[in-house]
Parts: C-alpha cells; structure tokens; sequence
C-alpha cells in the first residue's frame, strides 16, 4: 500500500465521520408519519443526540431527503424535483411503508414505493414506524455515510 | 444611452412601464417550510398584500373511499385511522357510529364510555399538535416542544389501551377491539397532571405574548354569516360564538350524562380559534375524569389466586416459562390482545353474533362458536346491514366528523362517504387570507388545523 | 322538530318522488327538476331553516342489486339547521348520459368544492358551478375513479413506471 492510498483512506474515514455527525435532513412530510418524525424530533427521543437535529427547509441546504408519508401520484413530480435540486453528496429515508412500498395503498391514486422515483438509501418500515425505528434507522444511514467511498 | 432607454432596460420587460405597477405571481407549497401540511395556494400580491388567492389540495389523495368498498366493514377500519390521523380514535368511533346505525344496534354501556374516554384523550391529543405546530411556524419553538411533550404523556396512555401510538385500530363494530387495561385511571391521572402543567406553560408563554398577540389578533378572520355558509364546524364555528357541538346538539354515547361546557369567543379570528382551542381541551379532561368515575365493570386481570396482575408481568411470566396453574385460569394474556377472555369482551361488545366476534374461548370450545367466528371472517360471510342507508355524526377535533354508508345487503359496503371537517374551512380559506399580508398566512393556516389525510383522503 | 314534521313541511311545499326515514333519518327524493325549488324552500322557511349544507356527495348505483337498470348516479345533499337542530336529506337521480345537476353554490357556498368533489369522483356535471375543475386528482387524469366500473388498480402516473 502507498502512502498516498494511506492518506486518501485516512481522509475518507475522518470526511465520513464528519458528515456522519453533521447530517442536515430535508423532511418531506406529507402525511400519518409526520406526526412520528414529529414525535422523534423533539425532546423524548430527540434526534438531535445523533447530529441531526436541525431540519433544513431548503433541498439546497440539504444532505438527507427524508421522504415521510404516502406519495401519491399527483405529488410524485414535486418530489422528484425536490430531489433533483438537492446538491451532492445526498442521502434518501423512505420513511414509513407508504414510502417504501406503498403500503396498504394498493390503488390508483398513490405511488407503489418511492423507489420507483428516486433512489433510496435506507428504508424504515412501519406504519407509521416507532420513534425506536427510526432511530435505529437513522443509525444504518450514519453507518452507511462513514463506510462508503467518500466524493469530495 | 438615452435616459429613457436605459430606464426601460432596467426595469425590464413586462415590468409594467408606462401602466402602473402589475402585481406578482407567487406559488406557496405544495412543499413550502412554513406550512405543515401539502396543499398549494398561488397567490396574487400587490406588494406584501394578499389580493386573490387561490387554493389546491389532492396532494394526500388516497382513495380511502373506493379502498373502503374493497373489503368488509371492519376492514375499513384501518384506513378511517388514517384520515385525521392526530385524533385516529374519533374517527374509528364516527365510522363504527355509522355501520350500528346501519345495523340498527347499541353498544353497550362500558363501551360507550371507553368510546368517549378515548376520544376525549384524542381530541387533546389533535389540539395540542395543532397550537403546537402552529405557534412553531410563528418561532415560538419552546411552544411545539411542550406540547409534543404533553402530548407523548397522552400517547403512552393510548398505547397501554390499543397497543399502538398512532394508527390505533381500536374500534370495531359492535364495540371496541379490548377492555381498558389495568392501572388505566391511576395512569391518566398522572398524564393529566402533567398535561396541565404544560397547558399552564403555553398560556403564560403565548396568551399575553405581545409577539403572538400581534399575529394573531384580527387576523384570518371570518363574519359569523359567512362561517355558517361555508358549513364550517368545530373551533372555528365556536369561534365566531355559535355554540354548536354535535355531542351537545345530538348527543351520542354519553355525552348527555356528563357536565361541559362549550367554550367559545366572539372575533372569529386566529386568537379566538386558539383561546376556543385551548379552553376544550381543560373541557375534554373534564369529560374523562367525569366518565372514568363513573364507567361501569371492574378489574379485569387476575392471577391465579385471583389477585389483579399487571398484563405485562403476566406475560413476563410466561416467557420465563412459569406457566403451572396459570392455563387454568380463563385469562392468559393482556387484555390488549383481541378476544382473550369471554368477561371482558362481554362488557365492551354488544352481544350480536352478526357482528361481534366470539371470543377466543367460544371459538376454539365450541363448534358454534366456531362457525360463528368462520361466518364473519369467511369472504362472503361477514357483517351484513339490511339494505338501506345511514349518515352518523360524531364531533371530531375539527368540527362534525360525519360517515355516510350505504349497503346493498352484502359483506362489503356499497359506499362510504366521509364529511371532511377540514373541507369546509379549507374551501374558506382564500376568503381568510384574501386581503392581508402574505406573512399572515402562515398563522391563518395553522390555525385552520388542517389535516392532509381527512382533507384529501 | 323532528324528522316525521320536517318531511311534511317539504311534501306540503313540493313535488317529491319519495320520502322515507330510515334509521332516523329524514330523506326526501326529489325530481333534479324540482331540486333547485326544494332547496331554496329548505333554507329560506323560517320552519325548516336549513342554514348549513354540511355534505354534498354523489352514489353510483350501477352494480345495486334492483337498481343496475335505474338512473345510475345519486346525488345527496345532507343539511342542517343550527337554528332548529334538524336535519334532512335530500338526494336526486340522474342517468349516466344525462349527469348533470343544477348546482348549488348560489344557495351555499360550501357547495363549491363538495361539487368539485363530485365531478372529480364522478363524472357529475353542476350546471351553473362557478369553476367546476377536479379538486382531489390532477387534471391529466382520465376517468372518475369512485365509479363502479373504474377499477381500483388502475393507475396514471405523472412520472415514473405505469405499474
């Protein structure tokens, strides 16, 4: 191994850990799961012990598209252009089985998993899912920030 | 350059030269930070002045009626939960209020007043979140964590009942899915306690605070006529001093037995839908005190000595594999698990075979009950009202929550219609904020409390 | 007053087809010829005084046993009088080549988005509505989906795959 790998694996753990601990989330709420997202956001389970407290109400400003709520299809394009103006690197939650699958929503009015949209790093089932879950899994995204190959 | 020219160019095309100002297009949501919930209002503005407005929703469509007419009538129930999903228990009783009426049954005693406790606890429960995240929008961000706060107190007293926090399932038709838990009375005492504290906060916090005052005071308001007209209900109608209440106007379950008032202002604005909002909220404890000092039955759980036993340490037991004498005992599990133990579900079902399901006992000690059990859970089988149709009102923690059914006399409903309460203001809304600064908006429509899944369905 | 009143009061005023109070509840079956009459009587008689349209929806009865070969659509208008606390049902029928309704929006304008609802789910006309567009769906969408011949999993997406 060169030293020059040396230094660029070194670099990718410490990037990873910084934008690990210092995720700005985008909460795409749309409908039941907010009032979990709510629920986690504040003081009980208080998302803020992992470094993502802070919502940011811009996609331009963001790192994480937290997708909470059945999408339907009339929503899909604001979505998919909510999307498309975050900046690198970012990150998607499929919040809820609504997201992740559709749900028990199998018509013609709502999107079978957003998936089908967008891309989706870590999907969090329930409906809607306990505060635990997601925090367990906003933990596998974290994991999966620090270990992937770093863009900077 | 001449002067005129260069004027021109920076002013730009379409700018409007030579005939006045022009007044500028601005799109609100349908993912805009300020507001908490998808719809979108394209508004006209002459400088921060709201001139027309013009609201969109179907963001939430998802076809809650055409899923109804899917499966048979307890099926519905998950998705009624789903609807005004901060107070998912109204929403279950106004249905079920709705297939009995249909049915032509009554519940029974202890079920109607699980059925108002519940929904009384909801109702706080949709209030708090509302004020909460609208006073959020306005910056007072120690306000929203209050009020979730008080409002997670209230959520672990739904789950001891219904096992979930959010989308509960709880009601059913001819009753409701298990018997209140032990410890239950004690339990709400202390969410109560805790609750009023926080309420105690939020008024010294926002009801004198000049910076909420001065956003809310006649602001977003509506006449007294034009409320009537658009046939809104709820806070917003108590708001502008019409004191009507459906468990006042028409009672059901028990509301007529039990003492309350209706609180309501006479401005009709933001401030007064929030006063009205925070005042039926003292109201909805005062109505589950009431009723949880006079529900009929008694302790439900026992071991087996006979001695009452928490559902938890009864199953704790069980894991550890301290089963002797146990089995013997009629009860095996938490009352929150469905149909364990005949007593309980006796006092909380109506006792209907064409309705209820037996319970677990019946149905594997006996071949009638058997049969029973198979003939509603067997497609085709089911609940099954006469012909005929039936609209039931209940109040929901927006205005009248109405459910209108009609059945061809088979197991799956013909239709389902439900009458939204966040409709009606919502259809209003552009009249609210028509006129004022767009900055105003945002309280106008927080205080409006709409609610995605009830709205568009 | 009470259901049974409330009816009489409309049959002395009007032409109705039918009425009945099933389960309690006052309905009264009106010609769509008839229906703009007997509305405005609902709301402006000092006795009957229906001053709120609390729901306006529509049901289609193509697969009701007994009524397959009846006029298809059901329009249901459910008032209620804050001044009396009465309240009444007034439905009307329609054939499906014919669905239109004279609208109600002048009466109350709480009509105006319950009747939006209604073209958008289906496919019922309010003639004289002010701005009768789809309310819930978007406007790519073909068809009136709380129809009983439009089938649940049919889908049109905006964007993304049909399935």
């Amino acid at each position: 191994m060169g030293i020059g790998s040396f230094f660029t694996s070194k670099l990718d753990e410490a990037i990873g850990w910084a934008r690990k601990y210092s995720i700005f989330q985008y909460p795409f709420v749309t409908a039941c799961c907010g009032m979990e997202y709510m629920a986690t956001a504040c003081s009980h389970y208080d998302i803020d012990r992992f470094g993502a407290g802070l919502p940011r109400f811009s996609p331009r400003q963001a790192d994480v598209l937290f997708v909470v709520g059945t999408i339907s299809h009339k929503m899909a394009p604001v979505l998919k252009r909510v999307y498309d103006q975050m900046t690198e690197p970012k990150w998607v939650v499929a919040f809820g089985v609504c997201t992740c699958t559709g749900g028990f929503y199998n018509n013609y009015a709502t999107v079978q998993g957003i998936d089908t949209i967008i891309p989706v790093d870590v999907y969090i089932p329930g409906c809607p899912p306990r505060p635990e879950s997601v925090i367990d899994g906003l933990m596998k995204l974290q994991d999966k920030i620090a270990t992937q190959t770093q863009r900077y | 350059m001449a002067e005129t020219t260069r004027r021109e160019f920076m002013l730009g095309e379409g700018s409007g030269t030579g005939s006045g100002s022009q007044n500028l297009h601005v799109g609100m949501g349908p993912a805009h930070p300020a507001m908490h919930g998808i719809i979108r209002i394209t508004t006209e503005l002459d400088g921060e002045t709201i001139v027309k407005a013009d609201v969109e929703i179907g963001y939430l469509h998802r076809a809650f009626e055409k899923d109804c007419e899917e499966g048979g009538y307890n099926n519905a129930i998950p998705y009624t939960d789903r609807l005004n999903y901060v107070s998912p228990l109204i929403n279950n009783f106004g249905y079920c209020a709705a297939i009995e009426k249909l049915l032509g049954i009554d519940v029974t005693e202890r079920c109607k007043y699980i059925r108002v406790i519940m929904s009384e606890i909801s109702r706080i429960c949709d209030h708090l979140t509302c004020i909460g995240a609208s006073a959020m929008e306005l910056g007072a961000f120690t306000v929203f964590l209050y009020m979730i706060k008080a409002r997670e107190f209230l959520w672990e007293l739904v789950e001891d009942v219904t096992g979930a926090r959010l989308t509960i399932s709880y009601g059913r038709v001819g009753g409701v899915k298990a018997d209140l838990p032990d410890g239950f009375s004690a339990k709400t005492t202390k969410a109560f306690k805790e609750t009023r504290e926080v309420l105690d906060e939020v008024h010294r916090l926002l009801t004198g605070n000049r910076i909420f005052l001065d956003r809310m005071v006649g602001l977003g308001a509506l006449s007294r006529e034009e409320t009537i007209a658009y046939a809104i209900t709820g806070p917003l109608l108590r708001a502008v001093g019409v004191p009507y209440d459906v468990r006042r106007a028409q009672p059901y379950d028990v509301y007529d037995r039990l003492e309350f008032e209706i609180p309501t202002q006479k401005d009709g604005d933001n401030f007064a839908r929030y006063l009205v909002r925070m005042a039926e909220m003292e109201q909805s404890m005062r109505i589950v005190e009431q009723a949880l000092a006079r529900i009929p039955g008694g302790a439900i759980n026992v071991d087996a000595a006979g001695r009452p036993i928490d559902p938890a340490a009864y199953v704790d037991l069980g894991k550890q594999g301290k089963t002797e004498g146990l089995l013997l005992v009629p009860i095996t599990l938490s009352p929150n698990l469905q149909g364990q133990q005949r007593a309980a579900l006796e006092r909380v079902n109506v006792h209907d075979k064409r309705v209820v399901l037996p319970s677990k006992e019946t149905t594997y000690g006996s071949i009638e009950g058997l049969m029973n059990h198979f003939m509603l859970i067997m497609e085709g089988s089911g609940i099954r009202p006469p012909l005929g149709e039936a609209y039931a009102a209940v109040e929901g923690a927006n205005g009248e929550l109405g459910f209108y059914v009609v059945s061809d006399g088979t197991d799956r409903p013909y239709r389902v219609r439900c009458r939204p309460p966040c409709l009606p203001p919502m259809a209003a809304l552009s009249r609210m904020i028509e006129g004022g600064m767009v900055a105003d908006l945002i309280p106008t429509f927080g205080s409006v409390n709409m609610i995605g899944g009830e709205l568009d369905r | 007053m009470d259901g049974a009143a409330v009816l009489d009061a409309i049959r002395q005023r009007a032409d109705v087809v039918e009425t009945h109070a099933h389960r309690g509840d006052a309905t009264v079956v009106v010609t769509r010829d008839a229906l703009p009459r007997v509305l405005a009587l609902c709301r402006d008689a000092p006795a009957l005084a229906f001053d709120m349209l609390m729901d306006l929806t529509a049901v289609d009865y193509l697969k009701y046993p007994g009524r397959e070969d009846g006029p298809r659509f059901e329009v249901v208008y459910h008032l209620y009088s804050l001044v009396h606390n009465h309240r009444v049902r007034i439905k009307t029928r329609v054939d499906e080549d014919d669905a239109v309704v004279p609208s109600a929006v002048g009466l109350w304008p709480s009509a105006n988005w319950f009747e939006r609802e209604v073209w958008d789910m289906f496919g019922v006309r309010f003639s004289g509505h002010p701005n009768l567009m789809r309310l819930l769906l978007y406007e790519e969408f073909v068809g009136h989906p709380l129809r009983k011949d439009y089938p649940i999993d049919r889908r049109q997406p905006l964007i993304g795959p049909a399935q």
